[in-house]
């Protein structure tokens, strides 16, 4: 089986690679519409969904009842009802672009997961190799790159609809990505100036971030969150903008906007916004994982290579590479619990608020932070 | 009255970064998170009906069987809404209830009209209609929303009764006494 897969032609090697990931990605997806449904609703005090269940799974005696108390099934009935309705398309759109928008969503939220390391194994020399799609030395700069590329299927979607609130909607949404993008790239200038070391060839990959993170020592274990809380909470703060969650909603902002950007789409096309957004959230906990929590290191001061000692897994790397990336998930899963949490404990900012936050108070606390993180590690590696 | 000012003191640094009270409300959502549910499943949980509660107006029986509206037609002059549509009806000579001034031929309640006011319950001289606890009334056609006399009686029942007035009466007649 590896053998095979491994004289394949490396263009089908990629893609079989790309295929599994957003296969992964994917279902990934409509659980968290889902989970955000339980979530909201076990927060609310309500049990949630749980009623849709597909009649030969009710005939599993206590795993069926399970799966339908979780609301398994209306994930299946939300897709489906998505799919098969009907695509009505408004007269008074931009057709082109309005049917472009969506497409655009979806292309960088799918592109940045190439970028993204997702789990490592060990070779025979006992270094830790990232598995990764493309393990590029620009990593978060591709990432940052692509992924503000998402903000235009926002603009599209906007300007296509022909209408007030769609407009407002893009408009919003084009001024709070760009305010909380400067912030976000700030934040994490510090924790690049602290992995590159003089004398090491110099790199942006999110593997090297993680590799810094498990090195023995009380220093050498710690993760950035530890090392830079300020930077963390500014680049968390900056997620929650970047991604449209709560409490920055302003593209979508149901309140005073109807729905935002999305206000003319429906069926299919909505929900192509709607599983971009979710993985816009789950690139987003992914890389801000790698940042500041480690990766794929189990605990704090506890690596990957030191587990793979104790449980024995050194020398199979189909299974460490299956272990570190259940670890992995195990926190992006976690990250995406904080989002929805955050979600219903925040009440949502005005727009004025939003872009005072940005501004006044983001803006300079990132500069800031990055100066005395600059002077101190100039210090510190002299 | 006494005027207290109260000390308005500004906001620490700490608490302008908001950070401790969004800390402070991500606790109180977690303890809703592990918290009992508060809602009732509906179909299979019913909520407890406080007594005195106004549902579906229905009619009832005395604790013989006997129906006890006599169609006087109090209750669909009172109603509000003109949801009540009586057709007043005699009773047959030989019948064991022969005794009773009249009986309702149809007894109609349009409940697409009812506004469950209770005042045909109220006005009611011989305590024949209440709104008892069925709260919940659905059905696919207009027609199927009005009960009918039938109908009325299977939702009412039985209802205890302390004055069985027509016994009396019937009591008194016999034993000559009929202006008892």
């Amino acid at each position: 089986m590896v053998e095979f897969y491994l004289q394949l032609h490396p263009v089908v090697q990629g893609l079989l690679k790309g295929l599994a990931v957003i296969l992964v990605i994917f279902p990934i997806g409509g659980a968290c519409s889902m989970a955000e449904r339980k979530v909201s609703a076990w927060i609310q005090g309500r049990p949630g969904p749980n009623r849709a269940i597909v009649p030969w799974v009710a005939w599993i005696p206590f795993l069926g009842t399970f799966l339908q108390r979780l609301g398994i099934f209306h994930v299946m009935a939300d897709g489906g009802k998505m799919l098969f309705k009907e695509d009505a398309l408004p007269g008074h759109v931009n057709k082109f672009y309005f049917i472009l928008a969506p497409i655009v969503a979806m292309i960088p939220a799918l592109t940045t997961v190439t970028t993204v390391p997702f789990g490592a194994y060990l070779d025979e020399a006992g270094r830790v190799i990232p598995l990764a799609l493309a393990n590029v030395d620009i990593g978060l700069l591709a990432i940052f790159a692509v992924s503000s590329l998402g903000v235009y299927s926002l603009i599209l979607a906007g300007w296509a609809s022909n209408s007030k609130y769609p407009f407002l909607g893009g408009v919003r949404a084009s001024a709070q990505l760009i305010s909380y993008e400067l912030s976000m790239t700030l934040s994490v200038v510090p924790l690049f100036l602290w992995v590159n070391e003089p004398g090491r060839e110099a790199t942006l990959g999110l593997g090297r971030v993680v590799e810094f993170q498990s090195q023995p020592g009380f220093m050498g274990g710690m993760w950035f969150i530890f090392i830079m809380p300020v930077s963390a909470f500014i680049f968390l703060t900056s997620l929650f903008a970047e991604t449209n969650r709560q409490p920055f909603d302003m593209p979508e902002s149901e309140s005073d906007l109807v729905g935002g950007f999305h206000t003319e789409y429906g069926a299919f096309k909505w929900g192509l916004f709607f599983v971009a957004e979710y993985a816009h959230m789950v690139i987003g906990s992914a890389v801000f994982t790698l940042l500041f929590l480690g990766g794929w290191n189990p605990l704090p001061w506890v690596s990957l290579a030191d587990m793979a000692a104790w449980v024995h897994l050194a020398d199979q790397p189909i299974l460490l590479g299956v272990l570190s990336i259940g670890i992995f998930l195990g926190k992006v899963l976690a990250m995406i619990f904080f989002f929805m949490w955050v979600r219903w404990t925040v009440p949502r900012f005005r727009y004025d608020q939003v872009m005072e936050i940005g501004w006044k108070k983001l803006l300079p606390l990132a500069i800031a932070n990055l100066l005395a993180y600059a002077i101190g590690i100039a210090i510190i590696q002299k | 009255m006494a005027v207290i000012p109260l000390e308005r003191k500004p906001l620490t640094l700490i608490e302008r970064t908001y950070v401790p009270q969004i800390v402070a409300g991500l606790k109180t959502t977690f303890q809703h998170l592990l918290r009992p549910k508060e809602t009732l499943e509906y179909p299979e949980q019913r909520p407890a009906i406080p007594a005195g509660y106004r549902g579906v107006p229905t009619l009832v029986k005395d604790p013989h069987g006997r129906e006890k509206c006599v169609s006087c037609q109090l209750c669909e002059f009172v109603c509000p809404p003109k949801a009540i549509r009586i057709t007043p009806g005699e009773i047959a000579p030989g019948a064991p209830t022969s005794h009773v001034e009249k009986a309702p031929q149809e007894f109609e309640i349009d409940m697409l009209r009812c506004i469950y006011c209770g005042m045909c319950q109220e006005v009611c001289p011989e305590e024949a209609i209440f709104l008892q606890n069925q709260f919940s009334m659905t059905g696919y056609t207009r027609e199927e929303m009005v009960n009918n006399k039938a109908r009325l009686y299977e939702l009412g029942g039985t209802l205890p009764d302390q004055h069985h007035k027509w016994d009396k009466k019937k009591t008194a007649e016999e034993h000559g006494n009929d202006r008892h």
